[in-house]
């Protein structure tokens, strides 16, 4: 793999490629039973972030901007909303009311119970992530810039 | 127990304290950090881990992020003059305040007392009761914000939405550009 000066030290970086599994993981299983145990979409989706936010602290800006763009993260912002709204409306149209939880209930204890929670804990770990890792993104790159701006006051 | 949440409370309002009225950044920084892991202790002692973990990251995300934008920058905190318009109005809403919570906070329960004030009549008796038999949900929590109170968690995806929206048209490359060209 191809050296580069950005970021931390090459200590950082190796335990940031082993620990990114482990906080992936650990992300998708507080979403997945969020329904059973303590925690659910938000914290799920806050952990995947704060994953993402130490590869960018560890490997620096430019290589994680390579893989992730605004138009992809606002995307995949828009895609969890969307699918928020989509099961709340599916909720309208087969049964009564709005966001009315119609789904297959199954057996307590289950990981396929409790209708629609499983369903919009996923929509809101795809939405928190994305919504949580962009915000850190933006203010990376309004960085950038002003230190742009500030060396070009500079040379004036 | 409640000691425990006492001194932890006492702890949390020196941190604020120290926060707001020290100098140097970088120390508030940390002291509001302090205050955010010891609000998450108290959310275990409370027995609420859904908002324990949930305070956890976020705590330790915005410190990142404050920390990456105090590290680079020198200056300190101005010093605040107090005048009289502002310590007539600290102490007026101050007042508003006690006042009101005095006759408030007369209506809650008890602390830790919930299930022997049980009320049948209340919308949390209901909640309670009905979100393992028609929801099947053993998390009663996950329960009431996705299912009881569905709307209420639209509002918040509708809140996170509209702030990233709002740091999208802030912090855009346009504007920025157009700026440095004046």
């Amino acid at each position: 793999m191809k050296q580069n000066n950005s970021g931390m030290t090459i200590i950082v970086k190796t335990i940031a490629k082993l620990v990114i599994y482990f906080i992936s993981v650990f992300a998708f299983y507080i979403t997945l039973t969020g329904h059973l145990t303590p925690g659910g979409g938000f914290a799920g989706g806050a952990i995947f972030a704060a994953g993402l936010t130490l590869l960018l602290l560890a490997f620096g800006k430019d290589i994680l901007l390579k893989k992730f763009n605004y138009s992809k993260l606002n995307i995949a912002d828009s895609l969890g909303a969307l699918a928020f709204v989509i099961i709340g409306f599916c909720g309208f149209f087969f049964a009564s009311a709005f966001l009315n939880n119609f789904f297959f209930k199954g057996k307590v204890f289950h990981i396929f119970s409790s209708g629609q929670i499983l369903y919009l804990n996923i929509a809101i770990f795809v939405k928190v992530a994305a919504c949580l890792f962009s915000i850190l993104l933006l203010l990376s790159m309004f960085r950038i810039l002003s230190e742009n701006k500030t060396s070009k006051e500079k040379e004036k | 127990m409640e000691i425990i949440l006492i001194s932890l409370l006492a702890f949390m309002i020196i941190g604020a304290i120290i926060a707001i009225e020290t100098y140097d950044l970088l120390s508030s920084v940390i002291s509001l950090g302090a205050i955010g892991f010891a609000l998450c202790i108290v959310f275990l002692f409370l027995g609420a881990p859904d908002i324990a973990i949930v305070q956890l990251i976020v705590e330790i995300l915005s410190l990142v992020v404050l920390l990456k934008l105090i590290l680079k920058r020198e200056d300190k905190d101005d010093t605040v003059n107090y005048n009289n318009f502002s310590i007539f109005s600290v102490i007026f809403f101050t007042g508003i305040f006690i006042t009101l919570a005095y006759f408030f906070l007369k209506e809650i329960h008890k602390f830790g007392n919930i299930f022997q004030t049980f009320n049948k009549g209340e919308i949390y008796s209901y909640y309670i009761s009905n979100a393992l038999e028609k929801i099947k949900a053993p998390n009663i929590v996950s329960a009431i914000i996705l299912d009881f109170r569905g709307y209420d968690t639209l509002g918040e995806a509708t809140v996170i939405f509209t702030a990233i929206l709002g740091g999208l048209v802030l912090l855009r490359k346009i504007g920025r550009k157009k700026d440095e060209t004046k």
